[in-house]
């Protein structure tokens, strides 16, 4: 039976070259929305959580009511402590201290004083130790530009594009003005070991990185620090157990009455992410739904057409004794196969396509001068394995419930009238 | 119709009662500014977690120049600070650099106080930046004092307008609330004691405190002041800032 409807539709080319060209480019589109989005999530939430939020964060109380504006003079003290209370309570993340601060940086002239500065915003990671991984997590390896990575406690790394409008170069010194954690002003030294670009807009207008204990030394924060970061060593986040990890640490170390006291936040706590991914998962589906919607109406109408193209062939058939729900069960059948055949073609071509964009992405830079979001220049697709056969589910119900549709028109022939109709 | 009458006739003579508010300013900025001034001041930052003691020397001529040198603790003494009409130089003995501290810069806290740089770089001469109305009386420190609403007239400031109360025979000020454009409040000063300098009257223990932050607020004691001193020139270059 399969066969001979295969046959069929081989053979007359206009029963399935139209409704096979609109499920291929349906399901074609549905396979790179569905990589792209993905790409776009995973890319923002990798990003946040390597640069930003980790996948999960330890701060203080007061800390994480202003966690937008890192304020360090809220920050955790006795860090050493924390630190392998996390490690060995919480093997599966990987925990690391790191500073957050802002400042001006200033450069100055051969007296001393300023010739250019501008405002900068800085990380104080472990840069030095051997066994650290912040350099590959925050991609500073990759993204150097100009000089060599620090080596020494008072070497900073600078944005490419920051030492390009102070007119600074590798070897040269800058001045860090900020405070310090209690408040003062902190004015401190450093020598630029290098340039990097980071790839993310907002990080590139003019960051500066240099080793967490030069940085404790300068903002006067002595085995304190901004933010403990917990990344999951395999890199990938699970909503369910961060929060079971959180819940955990703050029914143990978290005391509500102080306002010092540890608090453990997940990724999707911060920045508005919970509701950011939520928002794009569910215009993912109404998307999705829009494109099986939008499938279905094209291909009822291609089946009205082509019902009304193969009103005589309907006819004969239901004039020699063909049932006319065995009819229909025909038709379903012969729009299942193009709907299944048509789902694999698009399914390759949206993967052909995805993959070109996973490969060389869009860049989207430009666009995101004034970025407040930490959010990668150039986006990505992202094939996972759900694309090779999310496009099959809506194909196949694009095409069965369009033939439906069109179908029912079988059951409103009356037999007593074929021979009359035929013969006209 | 008679009450509407009696009611614009009591008005009118309340605000007859009432002087101008612009020669009270001027009266103000007479007591306040003198040609040159050394003042020794503490000021004790309450911080969320702890309080920190900051000691200074400021020398000041007019309006247009100060140098300020941070006398302790450790981590501060030696810092200093020069004012020369629109520029703001910081000087760091730890990193011996002279940086100019400009744009939003200006908006930071001095010292981790509820004071910002703006604040130190604003023009002391009332008279320059607002216009005064007198709103009210009222009485504090067990001084009667009247109640001045400024609002800006040039369009550069760092407050919209100002609430003064100020001392009706000495003339300095007494409470002060400071205003964004939207009316939203940013900043009050409370004068806790007053002592008398030559033949003026000013503030010896000051609180100041920023709206916006938590905690409470910037004290401000003045040890001493010296009105009309001999301050050599030098002083206000650059080049002190190194010495």
């Amino acid at each position: 039976m399969i066969r001979f409807i295969i046959k069929g539709l081989i053979r007359d080319r206009h029963r399935s070259l139209f409704p096979m060209i609109t499920v291929t480019m349906g399901v074609a589109l549905t396979v790179v929305a569905h990589c792209w989005v993905n790409g776009i999530i995973g890319d923002f939430i990798d990003y946040n959580a390597r640069y930003a939020t980790g996948h999960a964060k330890v701060v203080t109380r007061a800390y994480a009511e202003n966690l937008d504006q890192s304020p360090n003079d809220l920050a955790l003290l006795d860090v050493d402590q924390w630190m392998d209370t996390l490690s060995h309570r919480y093997p599966d993340l990987d925990w690391v201290a790191r500073i957050k601060f802002g400042g001006i940086l200033d450069a100055p002239d051969s007296l001393g004083e300023t010739r250019a500065q501008g405002p900068a915003f800085g990380f104080g990671i472990n840069l030095l130790s051997k066994n650290s991984r912040e350099i590959e997590r925050m991609g500073i390896r990759d993204g150097l530009i100009r000089g060599r990575l620090p080596q020494d406690s008072g070497e900073v790394l600078i944005s490419e594009s920051f030492a390009r409008r102070l007119e600074v170069s590798p070897g040269d010194t800058v001045t860090l003005l900020g405070a310090t954690m209690y408040g003062a002003m902190s004015v401190h030294n450093f020598r630029i070991s290098g340039t990097v670009t980071f790839g993310v807009k907002l990080l590139d207008r003019g960051a500066l990185i240099a080793d967490i204990k030069e940085i404790r030394k300068a903002l006067d924060m002595e085995n304190a620090a901004g933010e403990l970061l917990g990344i999951a060593k395999d890199h990938h986040y699970d909503d369910d157990q961060m929060n079971q990890i959180k819940s955990d640490f703050n029914r143990h170390f978290s005391e509500s009455q102080d306002e010092f006291s540890p608090v453990m936040l997940s990724l999707a706590e911060q920045n508005d992410l919970a509701s950011m991914l939520e928002y794009i998962q569910s215009m993912v589906t109404i998307m999705i739904f829009v494109f099986v919607l939008a499938m279905c109406i094209v291909l009822w109408n291609a089946g009205l057409i082509g019902g009304l193209r193969r009103y005589g062939e309907i006819g004969v058939r239901l004039a020699i004794g063909e049932n006319k729900g065995h009819l229909y069960r025909a038709m379903i059948l012969e729009s299942a196969s193009i709907g299944f055949f048509g789902s694999i073609l698009g399914t390759i071509a949206g993967l052909g396509i995805a993959w070109y964009l996973q490969t060389y992405g869009i860049n989207i830079g430009d666009l995101m001068e004034n970025a407040t979001m930490m959010m990668p220049n150039t986006f990505r697709a992202g094939i996972t394995p759900p694309a090779y056969f999310i496009g099959i589910i809506p194909g196949l119900i694009a095409t069965v419930l369009g033939t439906s549709l069109s179908g029912i028109g079988i059951y409103r022939r009356q037999t007593a009238s074929l021979f009359k109709e035929l013969e006209a | 119709m008679k009450h509407i009458i009696i009611y614009f006739l009591t008005t009118l003579t309340l605000y007859a009662q009432y002087p101008d508010g612009n020669v009270l300013l001027e009266k103000i900025d007479r007591n306040m500014i003198s040609r040159n001034k050394i003042i020794i001041s503490r000021m004790i930052i309450h911080g969320r977690r702890a309080s920190r003691t900051i000691e200074s020397k400021s020398w000041i001529q007019g309006s247009e120049k100060s140098f300020t040198e941070y006398l302790s603790p450790a981590r501060e003494k030696g810092t200093k600070m020069l004012k020369l009409d629109d520029e703001l130089w910081t000087y760091s003995p730890s990193a011996d650099r002279s940086i100019r501290i400009s744009g939003h810069m200006l908006r930071q806290s001095v010292m981790g106080s509820d004071l910002s740089y703006e604040d130190m770089m604003e023009d002391p001469k009332m008279q320059n930046l607002y216009s005064a109305g007198v709103i009210g009386e009222d009485t504090l420190l067990n001084r009667s004092c009247w109640i001045l609403e400024l609002q800006a007239k040039v369009p550069d400031v760092a407050y919209h307008s100002r609430k003064i109360w100020v001392d009706k025979t000495r003339y300095n000020i007494l409470k002060e609330e400071r205003f964004a454009k939207s009316g939203k409040l940013l900043k009050t000063t409370d004068i806790l004691e007053i002592m008398q300098a030559d033949d003026r009257w000013v503030a010896k223990r000051i609180i100041f405190k920023d709206a916006l932050k938590q905690g409470r607020g910037t004290e401000f004691i003045l040890e001493s002041i010296e009105f009309d001193a001999h301050i050599p020139d030098y002083i206000f270059s650059k080049a002190a800032l190194r010495k």
